[in-house]
């Protein structure tokens, strides 16, 4: 490693001791793990490395905000029931876990030699690299929306954040009896119920404020996607007349200053316009040749999240290419198995054959009415993937318990990733 | 003193959580309670602490959440996916663990 980026590294104010190959107690390191980005699964990565490796690891997280924001409960900032800054948080929790951390966006990875290559051009070695790098958007069917200026008529706003607000703001200044338009992408994308739970928060918002207005919910899937009883029935009571659901209308064209999507069958016209764009790994997951499936995800041995392609390297997240949804609580659910995987691996042991975990993910279809989806998944020697166990499902109907039961995960699951 | 001591001190100080015990398979699959049920059990609140839980009582409720005695609206769909052995080696896991204070970070605020 060369000195400035040493002197980066410093700079943060967490270097502990000399840099590389002694921690701060004098005990020589068993190997340095870098894990790239910061969300829920890389956040989480770092943290366990440290919980379950001991002082022995050296663990750097390299991630280019200085932010957290969260994705889950982000939609009830359209809704208007949270503002953004509840769940904007930044990384000094995990400063006690002797985490090296540097706000970098990384190149490359040269995976022959094991080092990455830095924004700067500075390289830096590890035993195991992690990657999170979570999802970035796929404009070839779309090219119109690929640029900031037309982002900020047409928002995605599906990474929690300034198009989140922009988006809110959209709704806020929408006349009465205007209409609101979502286009959902095909399968898999980040959140599977994430577009239907931010209908319901768009209904509720305009049910109080602007009761004239509709929402026209375009969907490239042939239906809906996840708790797909809970969410018709839930805007049928509670929102009637609202939402006008359309299966198999994939955006093929949008027209961005006039607000209009083309789908097969129709031209619809929408006052406030929301594409959520098709998705596929994060960028450095594409460039270091990792996404192997589709040319979008990231193929994995799930008893470590080590690439199927590039030895050396972990894969954890939305980016993985897997049956299993991509959510938060899989995320993290994920990174411990990996993180468990690491640390047995650069001890010269092999990784749990079995890995078992629980994945938990609520959707608010009122500003306090919530409902869940919850599995346990195991792994199945057989098929080498996770399956969901016997025994998992979907709540019977929305409650305030569940809505009370949906924040206080979202306070334990932020406690857990980010201190 | 120097600066590299001065860190060295403040990191014996604020001690980090240990006592993580049992193998690889119970402890990531305890791990995964913690989006809910905090880090190793500790919950920053709404939910039970798991941390430190009599492990006869922890077995009767996983069991209970099982059959349905114990009605619940999310726990059956947890409870049913685990083996029984599992549920005791939770169990285990769990009454080790310390009761800690839930650590909750504090958002930005703003916007």
């Amino acid at each position: 490693m060369q000195r400035r980026t040493f002197l980066k590294l410093l700079g943060t104010g967490v270097v502990l001791g000399a840099f590389p190959k002694a921690s701060w107690s004098g005990v020589p390191v068993q190997g340095r793990v870098i894990v790239v980005g910061g969300g829920y699964a890389g956040a989480t990565a770092a943290k366990y490395l440290r919980l379950w490796g001991g002082s022995r690891l050296e663990i750097v997280l390299i991630e280019k905000g200085t932010t957290f924001v969260s994705c889950p409960l982000s939609n009830l900032v359209l809704g208007g029931s949270r503002r953004i800054g509840e769940l904007t948080f930044n990384y000094a929790g995990l400063d006690r876990y002797d985490i090296k951390r540097l706000h970098d966006e990384i190149q490359a990875v040269d995976a022959d030699k094991r080092q990455l290559v830095l924004s700067d051009g500075d390289r830096l070695g590890y035993d195991r690299l992690i990657l999170a790098p979570g999802i970035d958007f796929v404009y070839d069917g779309l090219p119109m929306l690929a640029s900031a200026e037309a982002q900020a008529i047409v928002p995605h706003a599906w990474k929690a954040g300034p198009q989140t607000v922009a988006l809110r703001q959209q709704l806020e200044a929408m006349p009465d009896g205007g209409t609101f338009v979502i286009s959902i992408p095909k399968a898999p994308y980040r959140c599977p119920p994430g577009p239907y739970e931010r209908v319901s928060q768009v209904a509720f918002y305009l049910k109080g404020a602007k009761p004239k207005s509709k929402i026209i919910v375009l969907d490239a899937n042939p239906e809906i996607v996840s708790k797909k009883g809970l969410f018709t029935r839930a805007w049928a009571e509670l929102y009637p007349g609202m939402v006008e659901y359309r299966p198999n209308s994939q955006a093929m064209e949008v027209d961005v200053a006039r607000k209009i999507v083309k789908t097969e069958f129709e031209r619809v016209r929408a006052d406030v316009l929301n594409v959520i764009p098709p998705q596929r790994a994060g960028r450095i997951a594409q460039t270091a040749g990792l996404a192997n499936i589709d040319k979008r995800w990231c193929e994995v041995d799930f008893l470590s999240y080590e690439s199927r392609v590039v030895s050396g390297i972990h894969v954890i997240g939305d980016a993985v290419s897997s049956a299993l949804p991509k959510s938060a609580h899989m995320a993290t659910s994920q990174a411990k198995v990996c993180a468990a995987a690491v640390v047995a691996l650069l001890a010269g042991n092999a990784p749990d054959p079995q890995p078992v975990f629980a994945n938990t993910c609520y959707s608010f279809v009122t500003d306090r009415l919530a409902m869940h989806i919850a599995h346990v998944y195991r792994y199945d020697t057989a098929k080498k993937i996770m399956l969901p166990a016997e025994g998992g499902g979907v709540s019977e109907r929305p409650t305030e318990q569940e809505g009370q039961y949906a924040y206080w995960w979202a306070q334990n699951i932020w406690s857990d990733t980010l201190t | 003193m120097s600066r590299r001591l001065a860190i060295g001190l403040c990191v014996a100080c604020c001690a980090l959580p240990t006592g993580v015990s049992g193998d690889d398979h119970v402890r990531v699959l305890a791990a995964s309670c913690a989006a809910c049920h905090g880090t190793a059990g500790n919950s920053v609140g709404g939910t039970p602490k798991l941390a430190g839980l009599d492990r006869s009582h922890f077995i009767l409720q996983m069991q209970s959440f099982r059959d349905g005695s114990r009605p619940s609206s999310v726990m059956h769909h947890h409870a049913k996916g685990l083996t029984l052995q599992e549920i005791e080696q939770l169990a285990d896991h769990f009454a080790t663990q310390p009761r800690l204070a839930g650590q909750a970070p504090r958002p930005l605020g703003g916007m």
